[in-house]
């Protein structure tokens, strides 16, 4: 039977880990490879970095981070932020990224996602949604939330399932930040309407809202990162506490 | 030993280097590259592949000679060669991923969309699922039957001869995961993905 998986995400600034795990032991707290390896050891079914590194100068650290990481991370890594071109796609990859997230750049040029599934195969392309919730339905922001684009999140959702991404990243902007748990309606809406698995992300406050991210979000994958950093929660109870509530997951 | 990972522009072979490369250590040497000579002269063989079906053959068609190679090397010469996801699939006669392809026909059978039983099922298959070991693989030399590894496909390979099949997985029906007939083996998973248990099956492949 197939598991629900378990990402924790990295938040990555010039090359460094922003927000990370604080455990006393670590010989370099801010650096995102140690990180890495210690959720892949703590069974992390896979790990995602997301680079919000602001300038373009410090743009290239995210290409040594991936490569020392994907010599000692043996599970699926995922790359995502500031992925504008082809070109960009193919030097994550070049460095050692099993996927790589695209944002903004599928929504202001989808062809980047259909050229990219076509040249990489869509087990490499993410497509990640970052939607807010405008009156009755949920609208795309680009630009790590900051820019609304009117496009409607469930219908930009199966228009990229038909461009060929092979995994959606779904972030509600309401709820990233607030511990308040993920976007259900969101979740489930888009999940229901396409045929490719839907990774939950934002909002993730306790072990609960992944149980619910599954089971009533109908997503395939949980994505969190404030309750794995400063040691709230390890990964390992994370799929316990999964596990007890009748939810697949690989122990 | 050489082992010598097919480089053959078929995608992402980066982590696939990079597993062979932890195993190995300095026992063994890693060789990348579509050298025919190097290929044959190779002790060991991986066939990586990510992308269609049609994409990964039309890529070993590419390449002058790269088909005649392997097939001296592994079908005459014998020689072990492990095929990784795509790899594993062009075993098969054919292909029918984006249109009918022919595949290089080591071990007779088809590769097919997975039945998603009208949406049931979600494609790609992409995580962590339980392999069913069939047969004693030598590739699994101490790997558990039930063991997680690591998925992302949404063609299967169907052999005619159920007798090559060494593991399954369970999404939507019973999928072959593994192979093995006489030198040759192929996984639809990633061992080197499926972190140390992955590791291990490569381990099993470079100590054959």
């Amino acid at each position: 039977m197939l598991k629900n998986r378990i990402i924790p995400c990295l938040d990555v600034k010039n090359g460094r880990v922003v927000k990370g795990i604080n455990f006393v032991d670590l010989k370099d707290a801010g650096d995102p490879v140690e990180q890495a390896k210690i959720y892949s050891d703590g069974g992390a079914d896979e790990i995602c970095f997301l680079d919000i590194t602001a300038s373009n100068e410090n743009r290239d650290t995210i290409y040594d981070v991936v490569e020392r990481t994907s010599k000692n991370c043996f599970v699926p890594l995922t790359v995502g932020g500031g992925v504008r071109s082809i070109e960009d796609i193919n030097k994550l990859l070049n460095c050692g990224a099993d996927k790589v997230s695209i944002n903004t750049a599928a929504v202001k040029n989808p062809e980047v996602v259909i050229e990219s599934s076509k040249k990489f195969g869509s087990q490499c392309i993410v497509v990640a949604i970052d939607a807010k919730k405008n009156s009755n339905q949920w609208e795309i922001f680009t630009h790590g939330g900051r820019n609304n684009t009117g496009i409607n999140a469930i219908e930009f959702a199966k228009k990229m399932e038909d461009s060929g991404a092979g995994e959606l990243l779904v972030t509600s902007m309401d709820r990233d930040g607030t511990q308040a748990g993920y976007d259900i309606d969101l979740m489930s809406e888009i999940s229901c309407k396409v045929n490719i698995p839907v990774i939950a992300s934002g909002g993730v406050g306790n072990l609960d809202h992944l149980v619910d991210g599954i089971k009533l979000g109908n997503a395939s994958a949980v994505l969190a990162a404030s309750i794995f950093h400063y040691g709230k929660h390890s990964v390992q109870e994370a799929k316990e506490y999964l596990d007890s509530k009748g939810i697949p997951v690989r122990i | 030993m050489n082992v010598t990972i097919v480089d053959y522009n078929s995608g992402n072979i980066s982590s696939v280097i990079n597993s062979f490369l932890e195993v190995a250590k300095d026992k063994v040497n890693i060789e990348v590259t579509s050298d025919l000579n190097k290929i044959k002269s190779s002790d060991k063989i991986v066939l990586p592949g990510q992308g269609s079906f049609k994409s990964c053959v039309d890529a070993l068609n590419s390449i002058d000679g790269l088909v005649d190679t392997l097939n001296d090397t592994v079908i005459s010469k014998k020689k072990p060669l492990f095929g990784i996801c795509v790899g594993l699939q062009m075993f098969a006669d054919i292909g029918y991923e984006e249109k009918e392809t022919k595949g290089l026909g080591w071990i007779s059978g088809k590769v097919s969309k997975i039945d998603n039983q009208n949406g049931k099922y979600k494609l790609p298959h992409i995580g962590w699922n339980e392999i069913n070991i069939v047969k004693d693989s030598k590739i699994f030399r101490e790997i558990e039957n039930n063991s997680h590894m690591y998925f992302v496909h949404s063609y299967e390979f169907i052999p005619e001869d159920k007798n090559v099949i060494s593991a399954t997985t369970d999404y939507s029906s019973n999928i072959v995961c593994s192979v093995e007939k006489e030198n040759i083996f192929g996984t639809q998973f990633h061992p080197e993905k499926s972190d140390k248990i992955g590791l291990k099956i490569i381990d099993n492949f470079i100590k054959l």
